[in-house]
């Protein structure tokens, strides 16, 4: 009876630690039949590498702990832009692949099918190489609305240049915290009292309110930087001035956000219709108006269907950033894996260091997810 | 009560209506048609916005002076239930058909009318359209990667002969229907491995092909007089016993004779590419990545705590990284792991990569399809006195699988959408294929037409595999 319990686990962790010391033995041989050892003590050294593009101050001299930082921040920058753009297609078009219109029905279906069935490489490849490459030449470019130029070279966008940048940001988060503090305050009042308070109006107004405050009294002034075209050489021009996105990065972006919004917009297909329709008459049938219904009755228990597999996608896009390397968008796996590991040599570290960084935002995700689905599951009785 | 009807038909109007509203809509949809597909501004007297706004404001109001609940006519119905159902249903149809109208032109010259397709160099290529003459003339290539012109009947036949072989289930009669799984899941992988291991990349070793294909002949032959309580066992220790008899006891001096008169020529896996690498490495990917899957989602449920710990630790590692660092990690950093002497083909290591890679994805999906099931069934198995193993087999995975089809088919679909990926260690499917061919000096500026090609393929070969899906769903739904 015992034996056949700890059997089969005593063989799996006997292979276990067979496979690991084989592999550790043989690793070990190898770093010092080449002269490596391991450690992690290179990740201070000069770099001595250039990143075409990063969001802190970067060259050379810096140390390979700040080329992985770089290599980060622009992954965290091109997922948080294809969140924020899949969240609004995905969201849109699900919704209209719930339209009784039956043009409209169908639009969004050929797009869901069309785009998710495609390879999301080969769509970057084809924004890269094939779309973005037939815009003008920075000399050609017509300015859209006056200020945003779009060119083979990239997109350049205005920029705002900022005086006490920091005391605005402070009215932010005070508006935020106080907003948070107002939500519980009137949830309170509404469940001894049965008072509703306008928490949305009072929101809106706190979030224009203290911002303006601190234009007024914190000393804050933004001034608008526009890009202007600048001749190089005979024929090479250029913008200066401004926001430069470059094609890399608008490429993979709408890459990435137009393939996982069709994923998004199944998600809350399924979720809105898995709302049962007896819900949305029996809510009607106590007098709530239509707007009341969806805003009571259907969106909680939507939302309740939505968020767990619309998260899992926004994971997902956050790990298919990773593609980057494909078109030499500077992301953690090309700055980090490729470049670092190149002039290193130390595969094991870095290898290791990329993977621990994806597979510890995982997890964190996966943690909140289950804590989340926990709290907002239907208690049932 | 009086409802404000403002421009409504009824009963008695209707006609009048319907017609002055069948004129507005044909003359915008006529008014956008000349515009797009001759260039004709039939309006461009009027003043610019006005005259770029008018269509959808005639469109508007013809929609809207046809609009009625009931009027009896068919075809009116269903127009005003689908597309016109109120104001803004109306102006959304209305852009949708403008849009489709106006991207119809550009599009249809694109690819028809001013695309080249004869001819075999770049210079035909003059017009504004598409160069088919370039996928013509990498046709090959796209297909095959670097493999030799000469043997590509070796890939042809090879697929050929698996999808034939694959098919058999659909032929088989009642009396060989129980042994379907066996075949499916023990003999049709080890022939595909046969196939494409020693038939396609050939050499030497062809031999050892022939000698498993002889083995598996024999033996199925042997198999029908061998009573079935034995079978099982028989045709998975048969076949290797005839086939290691076969390689070292019988043939073998004669045929290493042949085999230095006349072989198939070797060619590496590096040389493989093209849309049949896309194939193979899909194929063997499936193969595996789904036992590997079972078990994992088997041993995640498992009562033993190593064995759970350990499922759980694969699963969630291998989904906690992006493919990319995967294969990274089995290019550069999984020969540190082995010893210096031992090297493993590259296509190896990616299949193995990318097979476990999907196991933790598919052993979520069968999770959830485990866990669907009622604790009743568990529990009904064990009081019938089945252990473990005979509980899964025989009860609960039957019920578990059929539940969770459409998961297993969007793991799979997204595994054929991964393989691209493979170019990270320098194979070269497809898209990688289109990638060297872009950058040939004699043939750049083509890229447009190379993405488009593969985008009609891989959605051909994705859409058919979620269109099958669907419809075995349907045909293994079973009312709970």
């Amino acid at each position: 009876m015992n034996i056949k319990k700890i059997l089969p686990q005593l063989l799996t962790l006997l292979v276990v630690i067979l496979v690991f010391g084989f592999f550790s033995y043989n690793a070990q041989i190898n770093m010092e039949n080449r002269g490596i050892t391991f450690g992690y003590g290179f990740l201070s050294q000069e770099s001595s590498f250039d990143v075409q593009f990063s969001l802190i101050e970067y060259d050379g001299s810096h140390s390979y702990f700040r080329a992985y930082l770089v290599g980060l921040l622009n992954t965290i920058l091109v997922s948080v832009i294809g969140i924020i753009f899949a969240t609004i297609i995905g969201v849109v078009v699900g919704i209209a692949r719930l339209s009784n219109n039956y043009l409209i029905n169908r639009t969004a279906a050929v797009y869901v099918e069309f785009f998710r069935n495609i390879p999301l490489l080969l769509q970057i490849f084809f924004w890269y190489f094939a779309a973005l490459r037939a815009l003008p030449l920075p000399q050609d470019t017509e300015p859209m609305f006056g200020v945003f130029f779009l060119t083979i070279k990239g997109f350049f966008v205005p920029a705002f240049v900022w005086n006490n940048l920091d005391v605005f940001i402070y009215s932010i988060i005070a508006a935020i915290i106080s907003i948070i503090f107002i939500r519980i305050y009137a949830k309170k009042k509404q469940e001894n009292e049965g008072i509703q308070t306008p928490v949305l109006s009072i929101s809106i107004g706190l979030l224009l309110i203290l911002p303006i405050l601190s234009f007024l009294f914190g000393g804050v002034d933004a001034s608008v930087e526009i890009p202007v075209i600048k001749q190089l050489s005979q024929s090479g021009f250029t913008f200066e001035g401004g926001i430069k996105l470059p094609p890399e990065l608008i490429s993979l972006a709408l890459a990435l956000s137009l393939y996982t919004a069709t994923f998004i917009a199944e998600c809350v297909r399924a979720g809105v219709q898995g709302v049962s329709k007896g819900q949305k008459e029996a809510a009607a049938s106590i007098g709530l108006t239509p707007n009341q219904v969806l805003k009571l009755v259907i969106m909680p228990q939507a939302l309740r269907i939505i968020i767990p597999p619309t998260t899992n996608q926004y994971l997902n896009l956050t790990k298919n950033s990773s593609l980057a390397a494909a078109i030499a968008y500077p992301d953690l796996v090309l700055v980090f894996a490729g470049t670092a590991l190149m002039q290193t040599g130390r595969a094991i570290e870095i290898v290791s260091i990329t993977m621990l960084t994806y597979l510890s935002l995982s997890i964190s995700i996966s943690i909140f997810m289950n804590w989340y689905n926990k709290k907002i599951a239907i208690k049932e009785k | 009560m009086n409802k404000l009807n403002f421009l409504q038909p009824d009963k008695n109007n209707l006609y009048t209506y319907l017609y002055t509203g069948v004129i507005l809509i044909a003359l915008s949809i006529f008014i956008v048609f000349l515009n797009s597909f001759f260039n004709k501004d039939i309006i461009s007297f009027l003043p610019g916005s006005i005259s770029f706004f008018l269509p959808i404001i005639l469109g508007f109001i013809g929609l809207h002076l046809i609009r009625i609940d009931y009027s009896g006519l068919k075809f009116l119905d269903s127009i005003n239930k689908n597309i016109n159902t109120n104001n803004f249903n109306a102006f959304l149809s209305l852009l949708i058909v403008f849009v489709v109208i106006k991207s119809l032109p550009p599009l249809l010259s694109w690819f028809i009318i001013d695309a080249n397709i004869a001819g075999d160099s770049k210079d035909v290529c003059t017009g504004s359209g598409a160069c088919w003459t370039y996928i013509k003339i990498w046709f090959n290539r796209f297909m095959y990667g670097m493999y030799p012109n000469a043997e590509q009947w070796r890939i042809n036949l090879s697929f050929i002969a698996l999808a034939f072989l694959g098919c058999i289930g659909f032929f088989a009669t009642e009396k060989f229907k129980k042994y379907l799984t066996l075949y499916y899941v023990v003999v049709y992988p080890i022939i595909a491995f046969f196939f494409i291991f020693f038939f396609i990349s050939g050499g030497p070793i062809f031999f050892d092909f022939s000698y498993g294909i002889i083995a598996a002949v024999i033996s199925i032959i042997i198999g029908f007089f061998i009573p079935s309580k034995f079978k099982m066992y028989y045709f998975i220790i048969v076949p290797i016993t005839l086939y290691i008899l076969l390689k070292y006891v019988f043939f073998y001096e004669e045929l290493i004779e042949l085999g230095k008169l006349e072989a198939l020529e070797w060619v590496e896996t590096g040389a493989w590419g093209g849309l049949s690498l896309t194939f193979i490495v899909s194929f063997f990917c499936l193969i595996f990545c789904f036992p590997i899957g079972l078990f994992l989602s088997l041993g995640r449920r498992s009562d033993f705590p190593i064995i759970k710990y350990f499922s759980i630790g694969m699963i969630e590692f291998w989904r906690g990284v992006p493919l990319i660092t995967v294969l990274f990690m089995s290019s550069v950093m999984f020969p540190m792991f082995l010893p210096e002497d031992m090297f493993i083909d590259k296509l190896v290591r990616v299949i193995i990569a990318i097979s476990l890679f999907e196991a933790a994805y598919v052993a979520e999906v069968i999770r959830g399809g485990l866990q669907a099931l009622p604790r009743g069934q568990y529990d009904a198995a064990k009081s019938l006195g089945m252990g473990y193993w005979k509980m899964h087999i025989l009860v609960i995975l039957p019920q578990a699988l059929k539940l969770v089809i459409p998961g297993i088919a969007n793991t799979f679909l997204a595994l054929v959408k991964d393989t691209p990926l493979i170019f990270v260690v320098g194979l070269l499917e497809i898209v990688g294929m289109l990638n060297l061919a872009k950058t040939n000096p004699e043939w750049l500026g083509f890229a447009m037409e190379g993405y488009v090609f593969a985008s009609v393929l891989f959605f051909i070969i994705c859409y058919a595999m979620s269109k099958y899906s669907y419809n075995l769903e349907q045909k293994y739904k079973t009312e709970r």
